[in-house]
């Protein structure tokens, strides 16, 4: 029954996937990934990661899609051809990568009979929240807190980047570098 | 298992570069007018603090927070490179963003948190921690290489970057889960151990060690994954430049090294080969593709390509031999390929034409008529650069050879002669531009040099380090030994 449904997921994100990159339209593009995001959700339910599940519908699907789809009409984006021209090139690299990517994973079947490897809590009976919260602020608490630094950055480059008049009063307060000739 | 005030004791350095970033970031919209220099005082002073702190952690390797971040020897080595970069990239920056007039505070706040992604990189021992302090440096670098935003080309390089890291960053991220999948960890002595319990032949092994390749050839701009760096380095403000080519390089050398050497030592026999490729092919398409270039900032980045290439030759020596003086020679060249790169950009960025940068080739024609201190220096980098002894890039070269012969490869070190030969022509021919030619430009807008007294430190040291270093280098060569004891 796992199997069954791992195939269903894994062959439906697989789909969405290529559709993301394949349709012309964005606003389809964007609903191709939103309907990816839900699957992923999905294999994440059968791997017994309720709250990994729910964080990946609320963030991704809830947040950071229709922040997408705001840009995607905001700037009126109908179709777009220009990158399309260059699908004989990709076509050359991607196929012959899949097919090493197969033959590497499934060669003699050895990766697909990899013992998984022992879980630091056991998924069925821990409290999926309560473990995840507790590694993520003790065993985890460094990488936990270099992320926040990440998400600091990516904001203020944000605004550096885009806001209009920064840095025209020091412009004005500052004419030459003292120590230049 | 949880941390303890020990623990943050001995990332203090880390947490001061970060404070001081963040007070950067505050006091940079009440500050006004001169009184911003304070903004750099303050960087510079926390770096010396920060030096100060590192060269007293360079002991015995202490695992802090769980196993994520290992303080040793090895993290203290990178750690005192990147503070003296940094600091040098926040004088030169001083100069140059005035003559632009780039006048964002936030400036140094990135310097100081992309320096803190490398501090990250270099100690971390575990790859999800590794990865996290890569996209904190490349985020920085990502902005700071837009920031002339008045220009074009500067808010390409920017955009390219961002889309090609960010496709390297999911590459690598890909093989970091496909080696947790295997291993069972991301712990990189936890993978060394299991993967001497599962020998070689694991198929998911070997083909996550690929794609950790890829996503760090992205970092280190090897060739087939150097497309971003001439247009990059070429579009970004040269101060940004000079960090980009030099820190985050050598950021991404410790990182690197740690996780091949250390987590997947045992795969030596594999990626040894994969490196040979790579390393051969970065130094011919390095050095051919430089020899054409007529814009000084595309030549250097060329360079920079090529200058990889020679340190990957210590890398593939060192999977070969017992002792661990190959990967030493690596950490020696990328030290010393430091000073004459930021040397060389650090004179680019100040040669002026007008109101715009002087960065082809043409423009420092005669320069030693005009400026005949600036033109020196420049000579002194690109011979150092070209490797022409008594510089420290011959000292460079000389142990990585040395150290490809003692594993048996005497004839990639020989393939690394011919193209240390092949690229004295292109740095020789800026020499040759400065000294036998005339002035063509006498106009108001002939290029000039600006000096400045930070950019005069910055210099200093530059050519300092070349010398001394290129004369003695044995204090280096003795810490660089020290410091790669730990990854055996």
């Amino acid at each position: 029954m796992a199997h069954v449904f791992f195939g269903y997921f894994a062959g439906m994100i697989a789909i969405t996937s290529i559709l993301v990159v394949a349709l012309r339209n964005p606003v389809y593009s964007a609903l191709s990934l939103l309907v990816m995001f839900f699957h992923v959700a999905g294999l994440y339910v059968t791997l017994h990661a309720e709250f990994l599940a729910a964080v990946q519908v609320i963030v991704y699907a809830g947040a950071i899609l229709v922040l997408y789809l705001f840009v995607v009409m905001l700037l009126n984006v109908k179709r777009d051809d220009r990158y399309h021209s260059q699908w004989r090139i990709a076509a050359f690299v991607c196929i012959p990568l899949s097919i090493e990517f197969l033959v590497l994973l499934s060669g003699n079947m050895e990766a697909a009979n990899h013992q998984p490897v022992s879980l630091l809590v056991e998924p069925h009976a821990a409290d999926n929240t309560l473990a995840i919260g507790q590694t993520l602020f003790s065993t985890y608490l460094f990488p936990f807190e270099v992320a926040s630094l990440i998400l600091l950055v990516a904001m203020i480059g944000a605004i550096v980047l885009a806001k209009r008049d920064i840095g025209e009063n020091e412009t004005k307060d500052m004419t030459r570098a003292p120590g230049a000739q | 298992m949880t941390f303890s005030m020990g623990d943050l004791f001995l990332i203090l350095p880390e947490l001061l570069i970060i404070t001081a970033a963040c007070v950067v970031l505050v006091l940079d919209p009440v500050l006004r007018g001169p009184r911003k220099d304070g903004l750099v005082w303050l960087s510079l002073g926390t770096l010396a603090m920060c030096m100060g702190l590192t060269a007293s952690q360079v002991s015995g390797p202490t695992a802090i927070f769980s196993g994520l971040v290992i303080i040793d020897a090895y993290g203290a080595f990178w750690k005192l490179l990147l503070y003296f970069v940094t600091g040098l990239t926040i004088l030169l920056s001083y100069s140059y963003l005035k003559e632009e007039r780039l006048y964002f505070g936030e400036y140094y706040g990135f310097i100081l948190l992309a320096l803190a992604g490398m501090m990250v990189m270099v100690s971390a021992a575990d790859l999800l921690t590794i990865y996290l302090g890569t996209e904190l440096m490349s985020l920085s670098l990502y902005v700071m290489a837009g920031l002339k935003r008045a220009e074009p080309r500067s808010l390409e390089a920017s955009a390219k970057y961002f889309v090609l890291g960010a496709f390297s960053s999911g590459i690598l991220l890909y093989g970091i889960s496909l080696l947790y999948g295997a291993t069972g960890s991301t712990r990189l002595p936890e993978i060394a151990t299991a993967i001497a319990s599962q020998g070689l032949s694991d198929s998911l092994l070997l083909f996550s060690t690929i794609l950790l390749t890829v996503g760090f050839g992205f970092k280190l701009a090897v060739v087939p994954f150097h497309m971003w760096t001439p247009d990059v380095y070429q579009g970004a403000p040269t101060s940004v430049t000079a960090f980009m080519a030099v820190a985050s390089k050598a950021a991404s050398f410790g990182a690197f090294l740690r996780v091949f050497i250390e987590g997947l030592g045992g795969l030596k026999a594999n990626w040894s080969a994969i490196f040979l490729l790579l390393c051969i092919a970065t130094l011919v398409i390095g050095n051919i593709v430089a020899l054409v270039q007529t814009n000084v900032k595309r030549m250097l980045a060329y360079s920079s390509i090529a200058h990889a290439g020679y340190a990957l030759i210590g890398v593939v020596a060192a999977s070969r031999i017992e002792s661990s003086s190959g990967i030493a020679s690596v950490l020696l060249y990328l030290a010393l390929y430091t000073f004459m790169t930021f040397g060389a950009f650090a004179i680019v960025a100040m040669l002026r034409k007008g109101d715009i940068e002087g960065e082809e080739i043409e423009d420092f024609t005669g320069l030693s008529k005009r400026h005949p201190l600036a033109a020196l220096l420049m000579m002194i980098f690109m011979v150092s650069l070209a490797g022409i002894p008594p510089t420290a890039g011959f000292v460079g070269k000389l142990y990585i050879f040395k150290s490809a012969v003692e594993a048996g490869m005497t004839w990639l070190a020989a393939l690394g002669l011919i193209f240390a030969a092949i690229s004295a022509y292109f740095y020789l021919r800026l020499v040759m531009v400065m000294y036998m030619r005339e002035p063509i430009d006498h106009s108001d807008t002939a290029p000039h040099v600006v000096m400045s007294p930070t950019l005069s430190i910055v210099l200093a040291c530059a050519v300092a380090g070349v010398v001394i270093f290129g004369v003695y280098p044995n204090p280096l060569v003795s810490f660089a030994m020290q410091a790669v004891l730990i990854l055996k």
